[in-house]
């Protein structure tokens, strides 16, 4: 007998351990940030300063790319949920995975240019 | 004779209006809305960050497309938004560890997010106007 489980391909589960995750680290760096930037005005001088620290950059890199995951997994399923036609479903997920690595890289440069 | 014991067919009515849905299926399709809209609303930010770390006078730009009303109202948005979703995620996150799932506290802690994230969207909001 062959003693077999059936089971899927897991990525279900790991979507949402993911989403969880990067929920984590979005509400970790939202803390950090608003801590960091501290109370009264920012000037472009103590703006600037606060995303030049290493430490920073290497912090906004984690909530970018927890954006990244995070927003492709919530935006897949909105598509998935209400979009029948599959080409147009398709489309779609192809034009967020674009528009999210677009965004990510965008976010990159502006931050390693400093 | 009429066989009245035959019934009629009766017209199936379903009301799908979000309007009455219970508050946690309220919480839920607003979630999906603020993060929809914040997914949307990636490109202004970007754009806002990118000028504003760019130079003085591009921080000095950035500052002033916020005073106009359009963006102002586009940020108020983004901040409820935002703060709609991190509640409803904290929910979501304490739905989770089994804190809360109990249909009354579930239905209390919904109308919470609504409380709390709407509060915070004023109390925030009027001091950035």
């Amino acid at each position: 007998m062959v003693n077999r489980v059936i089971v899927g391909a897991h990525y279900g589960l790991k979507d949402w351990l993911a989403q969880r995750v990067t929920a984590l680290v979005m509400i970790a760096y939202t803390v950090i940030f608003l801590v960091a930037l501290g109370r009264g005005t920012v000037s472009y001088a103590s703006w600037k300063a606060l995303f030049a620290q290493e430490w920073m950059r290497f912090a906004t890199l984690l909530f970018v790319a927890s954006v990244l995951i995070h927003a492709w997994v919530g935006v897949r399923n909105v598509w998935m949920d209400y979009i029948k036609h599959t080409g147009l479903r398709l489309a779609l997920q192809i034009v967020t995975i674009l528009w999210l690595v677009g965004c990510a890289g965008w976010a990159m440069q502006i931050l390693w240019r400093l | 004779m009429p066989d009245l014991t035959a019934k009629k067919k009766r017209p199936v009515w379903y009301n799908l209006s979000p309007l009455n849905l219970p508050v946690p299926g309220l919480v839920s399709i607003f979630h999906r809305i603020s993060g929809l809209a914040l997914f949307l609303g990636l490109l202004a930010f970007l754009f806002l960050l990118d000028s504003s770390l760019s130079s003085e006078s591009g921080f000095a730009r950035a500052a002033e497309y916020l005073r106009a009303p359009i963006w102002k109202l586009g940020l108020m948005v983004s901040l409820w938004a935002f703060l709609h979703h991190l509640c409803a995620g904290v929910r979501h996150l304490l739905l989770d560890i089994d804190v809360g799932v109990g249909l009354e506290s579930a239905r209390r802690s919904a109308f919470a997010v609504f409380v709390v994230s709407l509060a915070l969207t004023a109390f925030i909001g009027v001091r950035l106007w």
